[in-house]
């Protein structure tokens, strides 16, 4: 049980059933598996590009542009699926290629220019978003073909309820389980992983031991990218039409959900579990109000609240931490 | 080198160089200007300050509240100037709150201050809306239009008010102790608290003239646009940062002063009017700023490796 105090996630995790029990109590609605299935469906998209920032942010860098990317690659994909045909393969190939290739413009500007990562991504945001809308003209797409629509009304577990509604678990909640098994893999398992927790933690340190710097900072970036274009096509699936101007402002709701689970801005620590539940938080939160029947114009307030709250107490946390370990320093 | 890119933008829009381009310029400059002097101040302390926006409209909402509640037409002129005041001390008030709260957060609770503003910001963005219901608020007595339209001397009215907070800035930051403090606590936290400096007390301070900037620059935009409203300037958010950057403010703190955030200001206000006025997309001066900041930090890059590559061997010798 003192083991469990220690970690972050602990925290969260009682935050989450607190909340849980108090949207249960309220509306009944919340707790069955169909709304259960439509969350995890709905917050795919957030939790996939949560994957990709938690990387960065362990690597001791911050990512700002990651929505900018996912708009370009989903327009691009949206403009070559409708006018070149193709099947669902290619849409993920097309988004992909140019999420890594937008990320690794980022990683070139990083590594070789030596810019903070959070003014290059600011930049970035910019340019990307910039050129998107001056060369769309903002205009948008509604016109997905046929087999793309098809596939996203793909249910892998078909269930019905009393009602007799038919629901299930879809299969753009499957890819994200795909994502996160990846990145459990690579962080957990590979030298790469172990490796960018190594250059978050002590950058200097990190490269005196012969760790390739460049090579990490590029997986990073790419990564980013890469899980970018997932997040494009996903993002298409759900909402079944593409703006240019849908998914930029976001930004600041992922790192949100990620610092909240527990990842540090400084870089070098964050797990994957504290993501899944950070990003379960902002789920609840915004699900929660919904079924509480709070109405929409506070909806800020308490995101803002349970922000500031969560934010303390983990601060609180770090401190008394940090104050033991001040004791032992004086000794 | 900041001085070679203003001659050069410039330059370029020769056919602009009138007058009412500049005066037009000089109305558009102050707000944001404001905004990123507040984005600065935090910045030099080490941390960022992502509530300055939402701070400064629900301070323009709180203003705008009480003059239409109080300074209707009906009252005395003497009334209407004095619920003027009144309702510019709330709104400085409601940003000196939040700034304080935001102090309190990152100082006593040590909260890192890039996550106590932007839940700052979410909470003050929801105040804004429920406040307003997401209206916007209007009808204010037409001498509150002077601060934001006005011109005295030949100076608009906004660009007094930035000269003025910029001179008080540069004063509070070059020649007093919380300036030099907070220099210090930016670029070595434990040195400073080692040397006796109250670092809590010197970052609520911080905080709480970055709300005040914002609240000042609430007063102007709400003046400007003669109205209230939840979400007004929210795309300044990142310029703010971009324009202490351009300015020389490091992003890890220390370093910065006032009169490089004043020429980056110039700088970028320049390029966009100019581009503005050749009819130019604003998406695609929103890119153009892009370029811009890579283009300068990869100069500062090679101009400082240039540097270290001839004091090298000195070094050796």
């Amino acid at each position: 049980m003192k083991r469990f105090l220690r970690y972050h996630e602990f925290y969260v995790l009682i935050v989450i059933i607190i909340l849980a029990i108090i949207i249960t109590s309220v509306n009944k609605q919340f707790f069955t598996l169909e709304n259960f299935f439509d969350l995890l469906k709905s917050y795919s998209f957030l939790g996939i590009l949560a994957v990709g920032v938690l990387i960065v942010l362990i690597s001791g860098g911050i990512d700002i542009s990651f929505t900018a990317m996912t708009s370009v690659a989903e327009y691009v994909m949206a403009i070559y699926i409708i006018n070149l045909k193709g099947n669902i393969l290619i849409a993920f190939l097309i988004a992909i290629l140019v999420g890594l290739a937008l990320g690794a413009f980022n990683a070139t500007l990083i590594h070789f220019l030596r810019i903070p990562t959070i003014i290059t991504t600011i930049a970035t945001l910019n340019i990307y978003y910039g050129l998107l809308s001056f060369f769309s003209g903002g205009k948008w797409i509604y016109s997905l073909p046929n087999w793309f629509r098809d596939f996203s009304v793909i249910e892998v577990i078909k269930l019905v309820n009393k009602e007799g509604i038919r629901y299930g678990l879809s299969i753009v909640t499957i890819i994200w389980i795909f994502v996160l098994l990846l990145a459990f893999c690579i962080l957990r398992y590979t030298t790469l992983g172990r490796s960018i927790y190594a250059m978050g933690g002590n950058r200097i340190s990190a490269q005196r031991v012969g760790l390739n710097i460049l090579r990490l900072q590029f997986f990073v970036y790419c990564f980013m990218g890469f899980l970018s274009g997932i997040a494009a096509v996903v993002h298409a699936l759900l909402v079944m039409n593409v703006a240019p101007n849908a998914i930029v402002g976001k930004e600041l709701d992922v790192i949100a959900a990620v610092v909240l689970g527990g990842a540090n801005l400084a870089g070098g620590a964050g797990s994957l579990l504290g993501t899944i539940l950070g990003v379960t938080l902002v789920a609840l939160m915004s699900n929660g109000i919904t079924l509480m029947r709070v109405s929409s114009l506070w909806y800020n307030v308490f995101i803002g609240l349970i922000i500031i709250v969560s934010v303390c107490m983990s601060a609180h946390q770090l401190k008394i931490k940090q104050s033991q370990r001040a004791v032992i320093d004086i000794e | 080198m900041i001085t070679v890119l203003m001659i050069m933008s410039a330059l370029n829009p020769t056919k602009f160089m009138k007058l009412v381009n500049f005066q037009s310029m000089a109305f558009q400059m102050p707000e944001l200007g404001l905004l990123s002097m507040a984005m600065m101040i935090t910045m030099l302390s080490g941390g960022i300050n992502l509530s300055i926006i939402a701070s400064s409209n629900l301070s323009g909402i709180i203003t705008a509240l009480v003059l239409i509640q109080y300074a209707t037409p009906r009252a005395g002129s003497v009334e209407v100037a004095l619920f003027i005041l009144i309702a510019i001390a709330a709104g400085f008030a409601v940003s000196i709150v939040i700034g304080l709260a935001n102090g309190l957060l990152i100082a006593r609770v040590g909260v890192s201050p890039i996550l106590a503003t932007l839940g700052m910001m979410t909470f003050v963005n929801g105040l804004t809306i429920v406040t307003t219901r997401g209206y916007t608020l209007s009808g204010f007595p037409p001498s509150i239009a002077f601060i934001g339209n006005g011109i005295i001397a030949g100076i608009p009215m906004p660009l007094l008010i930035f000269i003025v907070c910029a001179l008080l800035l540069s004063l509070v930051l070059n020649r007093m102790a919380l300036g030099f403090n907070i220099y210090m606590t930016g670029s070595n936290w434990i040195a400073t608290l080692f040397s006796g400096v109250n670092n809590a007390a010197v970052l609520i301070k911080t905080y709480l003239i970055s709300g005040l900037l914002a609240g000042v620059s609430s007063l102007i935009m709400i003046s400007r646009f003669n109205s209230a409203k939840s979400g007004y300037g929210e795309g300044y958010l990142l310029i703010t940062i971009l324009a202490a950057v351009l300015g020389g403010t490091s992003t890890t703190g220390g370093f910065g002063k006032v009169s490089g955030l004043v020429l980056a200001l110039i700088i970028l206000q320049i390029i966009s009017s100019g581009l503005n006025l050749m009819g130019v997309s604003a998406f695609f001066t929103l890119s153009m700023w892009g370029v811009i900041i890579i283009l300068v930090m990869a100069a500062n890059f090679i101009s400082a490796k240039y540097q270290l590559r001839q004091r090298k061997p000195i070094k050796t010798v």
